[in-house]
């Protein structure tokens, strides 16, 4: 039976914080590159750089990341759909780069992703933000931006409902 | 997937998940860096019995471009010509480490031959099989007219309510084959003109519309032309009167090209007999989409190699 851990005003609350959270760690540098990770980060991108720039107005560019190439169990399971990859024409050199996820939990995406970004250029600064860390990491990483942090079963699976996609804001576990 | 053998085996939403792949490949062709690391430590073969200049540059383009290492066999200058067999050769590529068998062959069939015969364990991917199919130069054909005539809005579409003629040798041609089967369950309307001598028997039941002249076939306003390399090396002689008559009847010409609406395309896979079934000016016009064929070749490639991967459990 799924429970209700987020509630639309508690994902609110959580990217507005975050958004204050990034502005504080920029100190005053305005470079913001916002890199969503499909499907759900994508959306969580876009959120968090509409928040940010109406905190404090800045230029703020958003786009999306696809890892799914780059992952390391490609050849283990059936083949995963690829998603599209949106740099602005900016580029990602020299900027700070906010890699957006909805959740962490091995921490293989992110691994994939900073391959990805690497392949595109060379970021000044790297950072990550999560809506949810679910823990049991395989990797040694963590999200410098984290919306809540949330102990789980391994058997358990977190779902994360975005209204851009799935109707209405709310984090489940099942 | 495990393999990719014929276009005839794709359903819809695997044909379009490979055309919505090959978008994202041909972005990553875009980029500063083109590589990606997907297929790293992978051995492709690439095993060609037959004659190949931009299939078999196009599929070393395609692996190189996931990362993967690339064997290139061709039958001349091998041991084939000492009479090693198919399993012989193909085994002993496995051995040195191929995991993707990439196979051009005469023979129709022989891709099913090779996987049924549970010779190799490798994936195996069609590069054209004697008369019989040619399913990447097909994906990457319904690749083509989707982007030129969708655009942005591509992604996630088949290719319904779109009118395709097919022109030309249909009965020596692979690529025909593989398109025409793959165009119908991509849901677009096909009409084929040919001489009826090189119209194969069985192509009533292939859901296609056949008429004699290629006029006929323009006067429905057709989105797409899709002309054929006559086939002179599997002709022996009689299939039609003249090349000036198959050029009179069969081929696009500058003329014809006028009669077409100015959005839609002509098509040609390559290598072209200008003048013949193709004009030189229609396959240099804005119009003809035969380089950009080949450009989509290497992501639609890409796609194909990385959507077999996935197949390997």
């Amino acid at each position: 039976m799924a429970r209700t851990v987020l509630t639309k005003a508690d994902i609110d609350r959580a990217l507005k914080r975050i958004a204050h959270e990034i502005i504080e760690s920029q100190r005053g540098r305005n470079d913001l590159l916002f890199l969503g990770i499909p499907t759900r980060g994508v959306h969580l991108a876009q959120r968090l750089a509409r928040l940010v720039s109406d905190i404090e107005p800045q230029q703020v560019d958003v786009g999306s990341l696809d890892v799914t190439m780059y992952r390391d169990d490609l050849a283990l399971q059936s083949t995963r759909a690829t998603a599209f990859t949106d740099i602005p024409p900016s580029g990602v050199d020299g900027r700070t780069v906010i890699l957006v996820d909805d959740v962490l939990f091995s921490g293989r995406t992110v691994r994939a992703a900073l391959d990805a970004l690497t392949a595109l250029g060379r970021p000044d600064i790297v950072r990550f933000a999560v809506l949810v860390d679910r823990g049991h990491r395989e990797l040694p990483i963590r999200a410098d931006f984290v919306g809540k942090n949330l102990p789980t079963s391994t058997a358990e699976r977190v779902n994360v409902s975005l209204s851009e996609i799935d109707g209405s804001d709310e984090v489940s576990i099942a | 997937m495990k393999h990719l053998l014929s276009s005839a085996q794709l359903s819809r939403d695997e044909a379009v998940g490979i055309l919505d792949t090959t978008l994202d490949m041909a972005e990553v062709r875009t980029r500063a860096i083109k590589k990606l690391p997907t297929l790293r430590g992978k051995t492709v073969a690439n095993v060609f019995f037959e004659d190949s200049t931009r299939t078999r540059l196009s599929f070393e383009a395609a692996a190189m471009a996931l990362g993967a290492d690339v064997t290139t066999f061709t039958a001349q200058g091998s041991s084939v010509s000492k009479g090693e067999s198919l399993k012989d050769t193909l085994q002993t590529l496995e051995a040195m480490g191929a995991e993707f068998i990439v196979l051009r062959h005469a023979h129709s069939g022989v891709c099913e031959t090779v996987v049924n015969s549970g010779w190799v364990d490798a994936h195996v991917i069609n590069a054209g099989d004697g008369t019989h199919e040619h399913p990447t130069q097909a994906l990457l054909d319904a690749f083509t007219m989707r982007t030129r005539l969708f655009g942005d809005t591509s992604r996630g579409r088949d290719l319904t309510d779109l009118a395709v003629v097919i022109v030309g040798d249909i009965l020596h041609s692979r690529v025909a084959r593989s398109n025409i089967w793959l165009l119908r369950t991509l849901g677009a309307s096909v009409t084929v003109a040919a001489p009826q001598t090189l119209v194969p028997r069985e192509i009533e039941s292939w859901g296609v519309t056949v008429v004699s002249t290629l006029d006929e076939a323009l006067e429905s306003q057709p989105h797409v032309v899709m002309t054929l390399r006559v086939q002179k090396e599997r002709m022996s002689s009689g299939y039609f009167p003249s090349e000036s008559e198959f050029s009179e009847l069969w081929g696009m010409t500058s003329a014809r090209l006028r009669r077409l609406g100015e959005n839609a395309i002509v098509m040609h896979p390559g290598p072209m007999n200008r003048g013949l079934e193709i004009a030189g000016a229609v396959a240099d016009s804005p119009q003809s989409t035969v380089t950009d064929q080949v450009a989509n070749g290497v992501a639609t490639r890409m796609a194909v190699l990385y959507t077999v991967m996935g197949g390997s459990r």
